[in-house]
C-alpha cells in the first residue's frame, strides 16, 4: 500500500514541556488507523502537531510526498488533511455555515454539491440547515463535525476522540458512519481514541504511551499482546485462565 | 445569497438617499454630519468587533490619525482635501499596521493595550515639540479649505463606503471566516482560514473607515485640537452605539447610532444635567438585558437583519 502520511521521529510539546519523544507512524492510502492511548499519552498533541497547531521540534511530517513540517495549519489543510477536533464545529454558526466553512477552499458550486452529499449522508442535519451548531444534540454535533471536515474532500481525515461526550449508543452510530464513509469515499483516517470500540473499524493500530509509539500492528497482533490487553481491555490471559480463589483462602 | 445582498443594498440606498435629501428639509447640518460620522464609526467598530470579537477601546486613535493625517497633507502638500481624506484613511491604516502585534492579545488585554496605544498616539501628536508638524496642543486650522457642504457629502461617501464594506463582509466567505475566528481561532485555522491574514485585513479595514471619518471630520470642522479627535468619548460612544444596535449585522450599528445619537442630542440640549445619569443607566441596561443589541430581538423572532 502507498504511504500517505509518514511521521518520522516526531518531537514536540508546549513551551518547555516536551510531550512527544520521537513518535513515528504511517498511514497508507485508504487505510483506517487507530491511535490508542490513555489520558495524557500525547494523542491530541500528536494530532495537533500533524495539523500544525503545535510546532514540530524535531522530526519530519511527510504527507502525500510533500514535507509539511514547517507549513502553517491552513496550508496543511489545503494539502488535503481534514482535522476534526473534539468539538469539531463552530457552535455560533448555522449547520449550512459550518458546512460552507468546511469547504473554505472550494468554489460555491463545489460546496453546494458537496453539502448535498453530506445532507444525504446525515439526514439529521438536512432537517435543520438553519439551526445553530450549538443548538444541536451531542450526536448531531459530532455528525456536523464529521460533515464539516469532509466538505473539503480531504485525502486524510484526522480525528481527535470522536466518541468523547457521547453515550455508547451514539458511539456505535459514529463508528457505523465512519465505516460507511471509509468504504464509500475511500477515506484514509487517523483516529485518536481511548475507546476500544473503535478497534472493529481499524485496519492498523498504534499505541501511544508517554509520547512514544510503543506498538504498531493489526487488531490480532494487539489482542495477542498481554500487556496491551491488560491496559486497554482490563483483562489478562493468565488471570482469566485461572479459577477464582476460594473465599478466605490465601491465594 | 443574492437576496441578502439586495436587502443590504436597500439599506445602503435608503441611508444614502435620506442623508442626501435631509439637508433640504433640516437645516442643522452639523447634527446631520455628526450623526453620519457616528454611523460610519459604528460600522467601522462593527468590522473589527462584530466580526472578529476584538473590542477596540482605543478606536479613537485611528480617528485621530485620520484627522491629523488628512490635515497635515492639506497643510503641507496643498492638494485636494478630498484626496487628503483618503490619505487620512491611509494614515490610520499605517497606524493599524504598526499595531497589528496587538492582535496577538485577546479580551481585556487587547482592549487595554489598544486604549494605551491610542493615548500614546494622542500624547505624541499633542506634544509641543511636534509643533512644526502637528501644531502640538494648539490645534490645526484648515479654514483656508473650509467647505462645509463638500465635507458633508464626503462624509456621506465615507458612510456609504463603510456600509458597503460591512455588507460585503456580512455576506461573503471572508465574513464567514472572520466569524469563525471570533468563535474559535483554532477551528477556523483547521478549516483552512489564514487567521493572521484575515484578522489583519479586518483590522486595517476598520482602521481605514475610522481614518476616513477623521479626515472628513477635520475638513468639515476646519479647526480642531488633539483633545477633540483623540477624545475617549469618541471610542465610548461609538462602541456603545454599535453594541446597542447589535454588531455582526449591517443594520444593527446604524440603528444603534441613529437612536442613541438622536437621544444624546435631545437630552443633552433639553436636560443636560441628566445626560450622564441617563447614559449610565442605558449602558447598564444594555449589558444586563440586551447584550446582543436591538437587532437580536428581531433575530430571535427569526427575522433576518441585513
Amino acid at each position: 500500500m502507498e504511504t500517505l502520511l509518514d511521521l518520522e521521529a516526531l518531537e514536540s510539546g508546549y513551551g518547555l514541556i516536551q510531550v512527544l519523544w520521537g513518535s513515528s507512524l504511517s498511514v497508507c492510502r485508504n487505510q483506517s488507523v487507530l491511535l490508542l492511548g490513555i489520558n495524557g499519552a500525547g494523542k491530541t498533541t500528536l494530532l495537533k502537531t500533524i495539523a500544525g497547531l503545535v510546532p514540530t521540534w524535531k522530526g519530519k511530517i511527510v504527507f502525500d510526498g510533500v514535507d509539511l513540517t514547517r507549513l502553517k495549519p491552513n496550508l496543511r489543510i489545503a494539502h488535503g488533511i481534514g482535522y476534526m477536533s473534539e468539538l469539531g464545529m463552530v457552535p455560533n454558526l448555522t449547520v449550512e455555515e459550518n458546512l460552507k466553512l468546511g469547504g473554505y477552499f472550494r468554489t460555491d458550486k463545489e460546496n453546494r454539491k458537496r453539502a448535498g452529499e453530506m445532507f444525504d449522508y446525515f439526514p439529521d442535519l438536512k432537517a435543520y440547515p438553519k439551526r445553530m451548531g450549538g443548538a444541536l444534540s451531542g450526536g448531531q454535533r459530532k455528525m456536523l463535525g464529521v460533515a464539516k471536515t469532509l466538505m473539503s474532500m480531504p485525502k486524510l481525515v484526522v480525528m481527535d476522540e470522536p466518541s468523547s461526550g457521547l453515550s455508547p449508543k451514539f458511539v456505535k452510530k459514529v463508528i457505523e458512519v465512519l465505516k460507511f464513509l471509509h468504504e464509500r469515499e475511500n477515506l484514509s483516517m487517523l483516529i485518536a481514541e481511548q475507546n476500544v470500540s473503535f478497534l472493529d473499524f481499524a485496519q492498523k493500530i498504534y499505541i501511544l504511551d508517554k509520547g512514544q509509539v510503543t506498538f504498531g500492528g493489526d487488531v490480532e497482533e494487539l489482542k495477542g499482546n498481554d500487556t496491551i490487553r491488560e491496559t486497554y481491555f482490563g483483562i489478562s490471559q493468565t488471570v482469566r485462565s485461572q479459577p477464582p480463589s476460594p473465599v478466605g483462602e490465601t491465594p | 445569497m443574492r437576496r441578502r445582498y439586495l436587502q443590504a443594498l436597500s439599506v445602503i440606498i435608503l441611508v444614502a438617499v435620506v442623508f442626501l435629501l435631509l439637508p433640504r428639509f433640516y437645516s442643522n447640518q452639523s447634527f446631520l454630519f455628526n450623526l453620519m460620522l457616528y454611523l460610519g464609526l459604528a460600522e467601522g467598530v462593527n468590522i473589527i468587533y462584530g466580526f472578529t470579537g476584538y473590542l477596540p477601546f482605543g478606536y479613537v486613535g485611528f480617528f485621530g490619525a485620520g484627522a491629523y493625517g488628512s490635515a497635515i497633507a492639506i497643510t503641507f502638500w496643498h492638494i485636494s482635501p478630498f484626496v487628503c481624506v483618503i490619505l487620512g484613511g491611509m494614515a490610520a491604516v499605517a497606524t493599524g499596521i504598526v499595531l497589528i502585534p496587538l492582535l496577538r492579545l485577546s479580551g481585556a488585554y487587547f482592549a487595554i493595550a489598544n486604549l494605551a496605544a491610542s493615548q500614546a498616539l494622542y500624547l505624541i501628536v499633542a506634544n509641543p515639540t511636534m509643533e512644526k508638524i502637528t501644531q502640538g496642543p494648539y490645534g490645526i486650522d484648515l479654514s483656508s479649505v473650509y467647505n462645509a457642504d463638500a465635507g458633508y457629502y464626503t462624509m456621506l461617501a465615507v458612510l456609504v463606503f463603510a456600509m458597503v464594506v460591512v455588507a460585503y463582509i456580512r455576506n461573503s466567505d471572508f465574513g464567514l471566516s472572520l466569524l469563525a475566528i471570533k468563535e474559535d481561532r483554532v477551528t477556523a485555522s483547521l478549516a483552512g482560514v489564514n487567521v493572521v491574514r484575515a484578522r489583519s485585513i479586518a483590522w486595517m479595514l476598520s482602521a481605514f473607515v475610522a481614518g476616513l471619518c477623521g479626515g472628513a471630520f477635520g475638513w468639515f470642522t476646519a479647526v480642531f485640537y488633539p483633545s477633540t479627535v483623540f477624545s475617549l468619548d469618541v471610542s465610548v460612544f461609538t462602541i456603545v452605539f454599535a453594541l446597542f444596535g447589535g454588531v455582526g449585522t449591517l443594520a444593527g450599528p446604524l440603528l444603534g447610532a441613529l437612536l442613541l445619537y438622536s437621544m444624546y442630542n435631545f437630552i443633552g440640549i433639553s436636560t443636560p444635567q441628566y445626560f450622564q445619569l441617563f447614559y449610565g443607566f442605558l449602558i447598564i441596561g444594555l449589558v444586563l438585558f440586551l447584550p446582543d443589541g436591538v437587532a437580536s430581538i428581531l433575530q430571535k423572532g427569526k427575522v433576518y437583519v441585513p
